[in-house]
C-alpha cells in the first residue's frame, strides 16, 4: 500500500521541509525478511539487578555483545531494562535513569524491552504501584524513541525469571524486526509454556476477512505457510474465487464454509482431520463490517456483525475443543481491533463484536490450557488494507498519522504477530491480546 | 481391475451469454474451474494422471485448450492434458474416457471438464473470402496476387456467426426438438412443471448448501446466474413459444422450459481408490458403466434428441438392470420437452418395442428421483459443461444418500447432444464401503 507521505518525508527535501514545518517525520520501518531477522548491531545493554546474569547469558548465546552499564557516546542496537525485583516505586529510579542514559545512544530501529511483573490482587500496595508503574513508564518511553525504534515490556509472571526459556522467546520476538509495528505494549509470560512439547509444524484453518489476496487474511496464511504450515482456508462461498487463489499459492486446501452454521467447527475438524491431521493452528480471522450509528442500527446491521465475528468464533472453539482433533499443543489466535479497545463512532456493533474477542480470549485461557494450548488474541490498529485505502483521504491521514511511529502497519506487521503467537517461542503467552498498532494513541 | 471414482467436482456459476462473462473465453474459464478444484483438494504444484476437456464452441487458436488451461492453472506444468469434443455430451466422455484408462491401471487420477461460451464465440469469415486468403498465400507473383485479390466479392466479407442448426437440415435444435415435442404429443404445462421443478430443486440446493463444495464464485457471480427461484407456474405460463411455430400442433416451447445460452466451465475429479486413499479424500461414486448412441435424425426417422433414450436402455441390458434399481437419475434438460419424450418412450410399450426391442417397456421414472438438485433448464447449459456439472452433482447426492440410509445408491445419467448422439452412465456410491 502506498503511503505517499511517509515516502515523500523520507527523501532529503521532505525531510528538510518536515523538519522546517514541524510535520510528522515518520521513518521507514526495518521490517523482517528471511535472513535479515537480527537487530541493527550486536550490541545489547542490559540494565537492572535481578536476573541479568542468566539474561545476559541467553543474549551471548544469541551472538550479540552484553554490556552491563551505559557508556557516554556508546552506541546500542537494542536495550533491556529489568524492572522485576522492584518492590516500591522508589526501586525504580536508578535502572529508569539508566535507561535515560542509554537513549541517545539507541541505533535506528533499535528495540526496547522493559522487564516487569503483572500486578495482581493481593499485591501489597508499595509493591503493586512499583509494578503498575513500569508499564506507565515503557509507554512513554515508546513515545520518546524515534527513528524506527519501539519499546515494549514483558511482564514476567512470579516464577519466570529474565533469563528462563519461557521468557527467552517473547524477548526474542520483541528483539526482533518481526514486530516492528509492535509499540508500547505490555506481554505478559506464565511459567511452563516452553517446557510443552514442541507441535510437529503449525497448520490450521483460517478464516479470511479481506478479498482479493492482499488483505491481513492472505498475509497470515502466507506467515504461517512460510513458517512451515500446512494451511485449510475457510471462507463463505461467495468469496471462494479469492480464497481458491491464496490456497493454491500456499499449496493449501479451500473450505467454502459459512463460518455462522451450527455445525462449522465440527466440518472443519472433519475436513482438517481428513486431509491435513491434527490442528495445531488455528487463526479467526472473522471480519465484517457494517458501520452506522446506533441511533440508526438496525437489526440485520447488529446481528450479522455478532454472529460472523463473535459468536461463530466461540461455537467453532467450543467445537475444536471437543473433535479430538487438536494437535498436542493446540495455538488459537483471534483477530480483534484497537476498535474493540477505544470504541469508534459509528461501530457500536463491531466495536462490541472486537471488545468480546478480547473477554473470550482472556476466559478460554484455562479450557486451552488443559488441552495443552494457548489462547490470544492480536488487535490490529491502522494497517494499509484495501478496506483502509477506501478510507476517505482526510480520515486516513489521520487515522495513519495517529501512532508513535506516525504510520500505518502493513498486513504482515500482523501476520507477525500471529505467526509469533502460534508459534513454540509463545507458550508462556495464553488469555491476551496483543496489539499491533505503532502505539496507537485511540485507546492507549 | 482398479476402480474409477468421482472424488468430487467444482465448476464456476453458470452465467447467461453476454451476462457477468461475456469478456472471458473458455481457457479462462476452464483455468479457473480447475483452479477452484484445485484449492478444494488440496492438489496445487502437484501433478495429476491426466487432464481431459473440452468445448463445442472453440476458437481455431485454442487448438490445444486443455493444456493451456492446465498451463495456466496452480495444476503443476507436467500435467498432461488432451481436448475432447461431442457436443453436449464432451464433458461425460471425457469422464468416459478417463475412468476407463484409470480402470486399465493407465492412470490413477484425472480431471474431467468442459467449457463453453456463447458470449466470446468465434466469429469465422466467409468460405469465399477464406478461399481467396488461402490463394493469396500460394501466390508467387504480383500479378498472381492481384488475381486472387480481385476474385473478392462484397459478400465474401461478411463473417459468420456459429449457431446451433444442424448442418444437414438447417434446423435449429429447438426446431428439431419441437417436431419430437409434437410427435409425443407433450403439452405446455407438462413442459413448464418440469422447468419450475427444475428451478426449485436447485434453488433449494444453493440454500441448503448442497453446492458450498461443488461450485467456487467467479467474477462476481455465486450462483447461477439462470437461477429464478421466485417463478411460477404462473410466470412461466405467460412466455410466448419460441420454437414449433410453424407446425400443426399449437407450439408449446418458450424460452423458460428451454435453456438459454449459456457460458461456463465445470471439472471432475477422478481417481482410483489408492490415489483417493492417499490423499485423504472420500471417494463419492464409482463409475460403474456408460454407452452413447446415434439416432438417424437426417431422415426424420428419429428424433435429434432422442439418442440417449437408445443408450439407457442398452446400458441397463448389459448392467441387468431396470429403472426399479436406480435411486436418483439425471437426464439433462436441453429442453423440458426433451426429458418428457424420453420419459414417455421408456413407457411406451410400442416404442420400446418396436425401437428399443425390450419385451416390456422400461416404465416410469419416479419424478421424485429426477433432477432432485435442479438441472439445465435453471442451472444454463454450457455445452461442454453440462457433463462435468451432472456427473458430480450426482456423485455427491448419491454418496450423501447412500451415508444416511446406509445403503448403496445408485444413479443414472442421460445427455443428449447435437447431431443425434446420446450418452448413459451409471454410478454408484456405497458410503460404508468407503
Amino acid at each position: 500500500m502506498t503511503d505517499s507521505y511517509a515516502r515523500l518525508i523520507n527523501t532529503p527535501v521532505g525531510a528538510r521541509a518536515a523538519r522546517a514545518l514541524g510535520l510528522p517525520r515518520p521513518s521507514e520501518l526495518r521490517r523482517y525478511r528471511p535472513g535479515a531477522d537480527a537487530l541493527p548491531g550486536r550490541e545489547v545493554l542490559v540494565l537492572g539487578d535481578a536476573g541479568t546474569d542468566s539474561l545476559a547469558a541467553g543474549l551471548l548465546a544469541r551472538g550479540c555483545s552484553v554490556y552491563r552499564h551505559p557508556e557516554p557516546r556508546a552506541a546500542y542496537a537494542a536495550v533491556v531494562a529489568d524492572f522485576t525485583a522492584a518492590q516500591d516505586p522508589a526501586d525504580l529510579q536508578r535502572t529508569a535513569l539508566d535507561l535515560g542514559h542509554a537513549l541517545k545512544g539507541l541505533a535506528a530501529h533499535g528495540r526496547i524491552v522493559v522487564l516487569g511483573r503483572p500486578g495482581a490482587p493481593e499485591d501489597e500496595p508499595g509493591l503493586a504501584a512499583a509494578r503498575a508503574g513500569v508499564v506507565g513508564l515503557m509507554r512513554s518511553v515508546a513515545h520518546e524513541v524515534r527513528r524506527g525504534a519501539t519499546c515494549n515490556a514483558l511482564l514476567l509472571a512470579d516464577g519466570v525469571e529474565p533469563g528462563s526459556d519461557d521468557a527467552a522467546g517473547p524477548l526474542a520476538f520483541l528483539l526482533s524486526t518481526r514486530s516492528a509495528y509492535v509499540n508500547g505494549q505490555p506481554l505478559t509470560v506464565r511459567a511452563g509454556g516452553a517446557s510443552r512439547p514442541t507441535p510437529t509444524g503449525p497448520r490450521g484453518p483460517d478464516r479470511r476477512g479481506d478479498r482479493g489476496g492482499a488483505g491481513i487474511g492472505a498475509a497470515i496464511v502466507r506467515r504461517l505457510s512460510r513458517d512451515g504450515a500446512r494451511v485449510l482456508l475457510v471462507d463463505v462461498p461467495a468469496a471462494g474465487e479469492a480464497l481458491a487463489a491464496v490456497a493454491n499459492e500456499v499449496g493449501g486446501v479451500a473450505l467454502q464454509l459459512d463460518i455462522t452454521a451450527a455445525d462449522a467447527g465440527r466440518r472443519i475438524a472433519e475436513v482438517a482431520g481428513a486431509r491435513l491431521g491434527p490442528i495445531d493452528v488455528f487463526v479467526h480471522n472473522a471480519g465484517i463490517t457494517r458501520d452506522k450509528l446506533l441511533a440508526n442500527m438496525d437489526e440485520a446491521r447488529w446481528a450479522s456483525v455478532i454472529a460472523v465475528n463473535l459468536s461463530a468464533q466461540l461455537a467453532i472453539n467450543r467445537q475444536l475443543l471437543e473433535s479430538g482433533e487438536l494437535g498436542a499443543a493446540p495455538r488459537f489466535v483471534s483477530l480483534a481491533s484497537t476498535s474493540g479497545i477505544a470504541g469508534n463512532r459509528g461501530q457500536s456493533n463491531y466495536a462490541a463484536s472486537k471488545a468480546g474477542i478480547i473477554g473470550m480470549v482472556a476466559a478460554e485461557a484455562e479450557r486451552f490450557a488443559a488441552a495443552g494450548g494457548t489462547v490470544n488474541a492480536v488487535a490490529p490498529g491502522f494497517i494499509e488494507t484495501e478496506m483502509t485505502r477506501a478510507m476517505p483521504a482526510v480520515t486516513r491521514e489521520v487515522a495513519r498519522r495517529l501512532n508513535s511511529l506516525q504510520q500505518g502497519g502493513v498486513p504482515d506487521d500482523v501476520a507477525q504477530a500471529v505467526g509469533f503467537l502460534a508459534s513454540d517461542a509463545a507458550g508462556g503467552v495464553t488469555g491476551q491480546t496483543l496489539r499491533v498498532c505503532g502505539q496507537s494513541m485511540v485507546g492507549a | 481391475m482398479p476402480d474409477a471414482y468421482v472424488l468430487g467436482g467444482n465448476r464456476i456459476p453458470f452465467a447467461r451469454s453476454h451476462g457477468a462473462y461475456a469478456q472471458i473465453g473458455n481457457r479462462e474459464m476452464l483455468t479457473a474451474a480447475i483452479d477452484g478444484l484445485v484449492a478444494r483438494y488440496g492438489l496445487a504444484h502437484q501433478e495429476v494422471g491426466e487432464v481431459a476437456a473440452g468445448a463445442v464452441l472453440k476458437h481455431s487458436r485454442d487448438f490445444n485448450l486443455t493444456r493451456e488451461a492446465v498451463l495456466g492453472s496452480a495444476l503443476a506444468p507436467t500435467t498432461p492434458a488432451y481436448d475432447v469434443q461431442q457436443a453436449c455430451a464432451t464433458g461425460m466422455e471425457a469422464v468416459w474416457g478417463l475412468s476407463n484408462k484409470i480402470r486399465l491401471g493407465q492412470l490413477d487420477s484425472a480431471i474431467a471438464g468442459g467449457a463453453d461460451t456463447a458470449s466470446d464465440a468465434p466469429i469465422v469469415v466467409s468460405e469465399g473470402l477464406r478461399r481467396r486468403i488461402l490463394e493469396l498465400a500460394r501466390a508467387r507473383s504480383l500479378p498472381q496476387r492481384l488475381a486472387a485479390a480481385v476474385k473478392v466479392r462484397p459478400g465474401d466479407l461478411k463473417p459468420q456467426a456459429p449457431d446451433t442448426a444442424e448442418p444437414r437440415t438447417g434446423l435449429s435444435m429447438g426446431e428439431h426438438q419441437a417436431v419430437t415435442t409434437a410427435a409425443w404429443g407433450i403439452d405446455r404445462t407438462a413442459q413448464d412443471e418440469l422447468a419450475l421443478a427444475s428451478h426449485r430443486g436447485l434453488a433449494d440446493a444453493y440454500d441448503r448448501g448442497f453446492f458450498d463444495d461443488l461450485v467456487t464464485g467467479f467474477r462476481g457471480l455465486a450462483r447461477d446466474g439462470n437461477l429464478r427461484p421466485d417463478t411460477s407456474l404462473e410466470k412461466l405460463g405467460k412466455l410466448a413459444p419460441v420454437f414449433g411455430r410453424s407446425l400443426q400442433e399449437e407450439a408449446s416451447m418458450t424460452a423458460g422450459n428451454s435453456t438459454p445460452l449459456t457460458d461456463g466451465a465445470a471439472t471432475v475429479l477422478l481417481g482410483s481408490p489408492d490415489w483417493a486413499a492417499e490423499h485423504g479424500l472420500t471417494p463419492l461414486a464409482r463409475v460403474v458403466d456408460a454407452q452413447v448412441a446415434a439416432v438417424d435424425f437426417v431422415t426424420g426417422e428419429e428424433g435429434l434428441l432422442m439418442a440417449p433414450v437408445y443408450a439407457v436402455s442398452r446400458l441397463l441390458d448389459r448392467l441387468d438392470l431396470g429403472f426399479a434399481d436406480i435411486d436418483y437419475f439425471e437426464i439433462h434438460e436441453a429442453f423440458a420437452a426433451t426429458v418428457l419424450c424420453a420419459l414417455a418412450a421408456w413407457e411406451s410399450e410400442e416404442f420400446c418395442r418396436e425401437r428399443l426391442g425390450r419385451e416390456a417397456p422400461l416404465g416410469a421414472v419416479d419424478r421424485s428421483k429426477l433432477n432432485v438438485n435442479g438441472s439445465s433448464l435453471a442451472a444454463g447449459h454450457p455445452f461442454a459443461a453440462t457433463g462435468g456439472r451432472i456427473v458430480a452433482t450426482l456423485a455427491k447426492q448419491l454418496h450423501a444418500a447412500s451415508a444416511e440410509s446406509g445403503r448403496p445408491q445408485r444413479g443414472l445419467i442421460s445427455v443428449c447432444a447435437a447431431g443425434g448422439l446420446g450418452v448413459a452412465m451409471v454410478l454408484e456410491a456405497d458410503a460404508a464401503a468407503g
